[in-house]
């Protein structure tokens, strides 16, 4: 049916002008935002694009998702019914009844079932905000009750019910013949038959009420969060291929800028970025930070870059300067620097949302601005700083030092040609006088298994990882190219290291710098020694007892490895180590990443209790971890807790008890 | 107002070794630094410029491989950086070394008024804390040492007042400007430089003074003008020290030893 076509084509007309001007004013905002190639390999990302938004891949990982899984994809088929509304409710002549029956049948049969699905999704939608919102879903600037919410709710719950309302009165009045194909249509005509003279209207009303919310839905979307349905899908598509776990080069030559401090600094991605967000609260739900209590939520981050380009991008177009500031005192489109600092760049936020939004490497932007424009940081870290530039490690320790745990053992320099293996110590493996054990441990499964294999020394560097996190983009892009000259002139190409923050840096940041090699974490090494039988234990590793396994942010979430070391823990013990709640993709970080090592952690708890408390649960003898700084981060907690009894090893140091001959 | 800062380049000290056979510092490799105490001078001479709108310069006296720390100071902030380097000067002693500042300084005054010049407490390779006080009684400057904080600086009345750090206790002291000032540490905390102006700074001039610029009597710089010679530099024998008790096996017993050998050593009476 359609009531009056030229008074619906007024206010068609109307409505997409409006929606037209709306999307243009939004979207052209981008365009203030740095050039980033995000068009490459289209194949990989449609077939992404595929799997994320129309597969809903991340969404279903949570229970409630399948809500949204239904949600969307009666969307998009309910999209057909709409589009067809609108066409019909213009030009009378047209519309499905033009198909071949059997099409046409089937797709009103299609509407029927999806828009019960729907009203049941949004119900539950709707009990859900009312009566047990998840405390994820609000922030300080966005609330799960906010009036936004229920009304986009209340305007697709009322689309179904007038669907329902016009299709049923049609079918009492006998207006159509397809009621065989309309199930639900049909029970609701049911229902009205009994008042025949209320039919022509409550059918004309209906009609209407549908077609004036579906305009206002329409208009009100890009104003609203809900602008995610426009752009989710094309975010999707033009997500970071492969990891978004490391960050690009700054090219330093005078007159650049360097970071970000104005919301025209950040990428047109990183603003898209900011559109796409559906204020679901994952990422918020996931982050060490926000669960701690420090003053950064990720989502806030992305909220307050969307909010503060809807408030400057239109007097930066028009030449101005932008009034709200991207850095500053706390306010909805600003970040403090407490929030910057805050991260520990475990990047749980972006293993957790849906529309693969990449709220860490945007926080490293604006520490890059911090640290190389305004010299702004933490004073805790201005040692740090001076420590990497003048004697390459944190701690400031001569590089001398570096071989002092050779003295226990016969240790052979890397020589081109001579050794296979590069086995890169690390600065945590050198100085640390705890990760030294780790060290000298590895060294001995190393020999122990026969491989070849040798040290730079005192001409080891610091790889380099703090200081990229933490914004020191310079002194990273020296240490860098100082490293890979270093490795490439040696003719270094296997390296095992021993810290999961080398062995990303290595295999992820120095192939920016064109070192292509084959990168190792000691866990996989020694998981694949195993394996082939080059290494055999003494004795199965009993003495260590219940042992639960913690997941290193940077081998596991950011290097997928997460098996290895499980595997070795198996093959060590005879049994799979016990897993925290939070565990492989999901795992909580120790509070060490990010450069967060090198600071203080002044507000709310303190990450590494609350990781082991986690892992106390579960009653173990001794944590295992796979990573230095973990290390650090659980003795440390484990004395704060005095649980004295529970040991931290490393899986090399398990590996190594194993090799023992007397037990 | 011109304020200077005088800051040495010296061997990371913590990277020195001494040649067990020759007793030498073995040198070689060892990287450079800026001597710690003088970038205290340094970040205050740029602080009083960012207070007071003074011009803030930076000397040293060293070999021509030194003007990578004067590019340093340009990284900061300073105005100008001049590197008194000529192979006469070589092999100078401390009143040898403050001749030379004092004529780099003297020289300075001739375009722009000298109020201020700062020093670090000392060096860590030469230690002898005395090139400050070489340069104020070269310079008639009023001589002010171990500084931990300026209490108040007026330019326009030439006036300061500092505080300086003795043993167990402060003194504050005000004297007229010019003056010279060595300080300490706890004065500030140096700060760090911003990408731009390092960048900056890699194409920013060091000016280079020889004696042909100072013309000084020879006699009185260099090795020539040292009236002190080092005749030998060793690292002291140690006394190997000794493992008693058990360790971690009976840390009560292993305490008890350790308290009962400070005591027979008279090590915790003060
Ligand atoms: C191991 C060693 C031992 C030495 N022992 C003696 C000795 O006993 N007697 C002696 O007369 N000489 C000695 N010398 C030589 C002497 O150190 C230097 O030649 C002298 O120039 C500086 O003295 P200092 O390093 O002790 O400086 P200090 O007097 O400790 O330095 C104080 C401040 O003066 C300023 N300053 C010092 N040197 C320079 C410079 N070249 N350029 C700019 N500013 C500067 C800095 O602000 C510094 O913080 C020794 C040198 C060495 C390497
Ligand atoms: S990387 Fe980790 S700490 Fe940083 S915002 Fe994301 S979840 Fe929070
Ligand atoms: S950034 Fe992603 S995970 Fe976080 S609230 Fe937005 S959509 Fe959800």
């Amino acid at each position: 049916m359609s009531p009056n076509p030229i008074l619906f084509t007024i206010i068609l007309v109307a409505a997409l002008v409006f929606f037209a001007w709306s999307c243009y004013r939004r979207f052209s905002l981008i365009t203030l935002g740095r050039e980033e190639n995000r068009y490459d390999n289209p194949g990989l990302r449609i077939w992404d694009m595929l799997l994320y938004a129309f597969g809903q891949k991340r969404v279903v990982q949570k229970p409630f998702g399948i809500n949204h899984f239904v949600i969307f994809w009666a969307f998009v088929i309910l999209l057909i019914a709409n589009l067809e509304f609108i066409i019909h409710g213009a030009f009378p002549q047209l519309g499905l009844a033009t198909l071949p029956a059997s099409l046409h049948h089937f797709l009103l049969f299609a509407f029927d079932l999806v828009s019960v699905f729907t009203l049941i999704a949004i119900t539950l939608s709707f009990a859900r905000r009312i009566f047990s919102p998840p405390p994820y879903l609000s922030t300080q600037y966005v609330k799960a009750r906010s009036p936004e919410a229920f009304l986009i709710l209340a305007f697709i719950g009322i689309l179904m019910l007038a669907y329902f309302g016009f299709h049923g009165a049609e079918i009492a009045m006998g207006e159509t013949e397809a009621a065989p194909y309309m199930p639900v249509s049909a029970f609701v005509a049911q229902l009205m038959a009994p008042y025949p003279s209320l039919l022509a209207t409550f059918a004309a009303v209906s009609w209407w009420v549908h077609a004036v919310v579906l305009l206002a839905f329409m208009c009100f979307l890009p104003h609203s969060k809900h602008m995610h349905i426009l752009t989710a899908i094309p975010n999707c598509f033009f997500q970071t291929l492969g990891k978004a776990n490391t960050q690009p080069r700054e090219e330093f030559v005078k007159g650049n800028e360097f970071g970000v401090a104005r919301v025209d600094q950040f990428t047109w991605k990183d603003l898209f970025d900011g559109y796409s967000c559906t204020e679901c609260g994952r990422c918020q739900d996931a982050c060490p930070a926000t669960n701690t209590g420090k003053p950064l939520n990720p989502r806030q981050v992305i909220h307050a870059i969307k909010t503060n380009l809807l408030d400057n991008g239109p007097l930066m177009q028009a030449g101005g300067k932008p009034v709200v500031p991207l850095i500053g005192e706390e306010g909805e489109g600003t970040n403090t620097e407490e929030t910057i600092w805050s991260c520990t760049t475990c990047g749980a936020c972006l293993q957790a949302c849906p529309v693969m939004i990449e709220q860490m490497p945007k926080i490293i932007k604006m520490r890059r601005h911090l640290v190389q424009m305004e010299s702004r940081f933490p004073e805790e870290l201005l040692n740090l700083f001076e420590n990497m530039e003048q004697r390459s490690n944190p701690w400031g320790i001569a590089p001398s030092e570096r071989t002092k745990w050779v003295s226990t053992m016969n240790v052979q320099p890397f020589e081109k040609g001579k050794t296979e293996y590069l086995f890169y110590v690390g600065c945590a493996g050198s100085f640390d006088s705890r990760a030294k054990h780790i060290t000298v441990a590895l060294a001995t499964i190393l020999n122990a298994a026969g491989v070849s294999w040798g040290i730079l020394g005192r001409e080891e560097g610091c790889c380099g990882d703090s200081l990229r996190r933490l914004g020191n983009e310079f002194v990273f892009d020296k240490i860098a190219r100082e490293n890979v000259k270093q490795f490439q002139e040696k003719g270094i190409t296997k390296v095992i290291t021993l810290c999961p923050h080398c062995f990303t840096t290595f295999k992820n940041d120095y192939r920016q710098y064109g070192l292509e090699i084959e990168v190792i974490h000691h866990t996989e090494f020694i998981d694949q020694l195993l394996r082939q039988g080059r290494l055999k234990l003494n004795h199965q590793v009993k003495e260590l007892g219940n042992i639960v396994f913690h997941d290193s942010c940077y081998l596991g979430r950011h290097n997928d490895v997460f098996d290895a070391p499980r595997q070795v823990i198996e093959t060590a013990t005879g049994s799979a180590p016990q897993e925290m709640e939070r565990s492989r993709e999901n795992s909580f970080c120790c509070g060490a990443g990010g450069g967060r090592m090198w600071m203080e952690e002044f507000n709310g708890e303190r990450i590494n209790l609350n990781r082991v408390g986690e892992a106390l649960t579960t009653n173990p003898d001794t944590i295992c971890v796979s990573c230095p700084y973990c290390m650090t981060m659980f003795e440390d907690g484990l004395k704060d807790k005095q649980a004295g009894g529970v040991r931290v090893k490393d899986i090399a140091e398990l590996v190594a008890e194993g090799l023992r001959t007397n037990p | 107002m011109l304020i200077v800062a005088c800051i040495k380049q010296v061997p990371d000290t913590t990277q020195v070794q001494i040649d067990p056979v020759t007793n030498t510092l073995v040198r070689e490799g060892i990287p450079f630094i800026v001597n710690p105490y003088d970038t205290h001078a340094l970040e205050e001479s740029l602080r009083l410029k960012d207070r007071f709108g003074c011009r803030a310069a930076a000397i040293s006296m060293g070999p021509p491989n030194a003007e990578a720390t004067l590019k340093k100071a340009l990284a900061l902030g300073v105005d100008e950086a001049i590197l008194l380097s000529d192979r006469v000067f070589g092999g100078a002693d401390t009143l040898a070394t403050s001749n030379v500042l004092a004529a780099a300084i003297r020289k300075l005054s001739e375009e722009e008024e000298v109020g201020l010049v700062i020093c670090g407490k000392q060096t860590i390779d030469g230690d002898t804390a005395q090139v400050g006080p070489g340069i104020a009684t070269r310079l008639g400057f009023t001589q002010l040492t171990l500084i931990d904080r300026i209490e108040e600086f007026d330019p326009v009345r030439k006036k300061i007042r500092v505080r300086r750090k003795l043993e167990g206790r402060h003194e504050i002291v005000e004297a007229p400007l010019p003056a010279m000032l060595t300080v300490v540490r706890e004065l500030n905390r140096p700060r760090y430089p911003t990408v731009p102006m390092r960048l900056a700074s890699v194409d920013a001039e060091v000016k280079v003074w020889n004696n042909q610029v100072l013309k000084l009597d020879e006699q009185k710089i260099g090795l020539k003008g040292s009236p002190t010679w080092v005749s030998r530099i060793f690292s002291p024998e140690r006394e190997k020290g000794e493992i008693i008790g058990e360790g971690i096996k009976d840390p009560k017993q292993t305490a008890r030893l350790l308290v009962e050998k400070l005591l027979s050593k008279d090590l915790l009476s003060l």
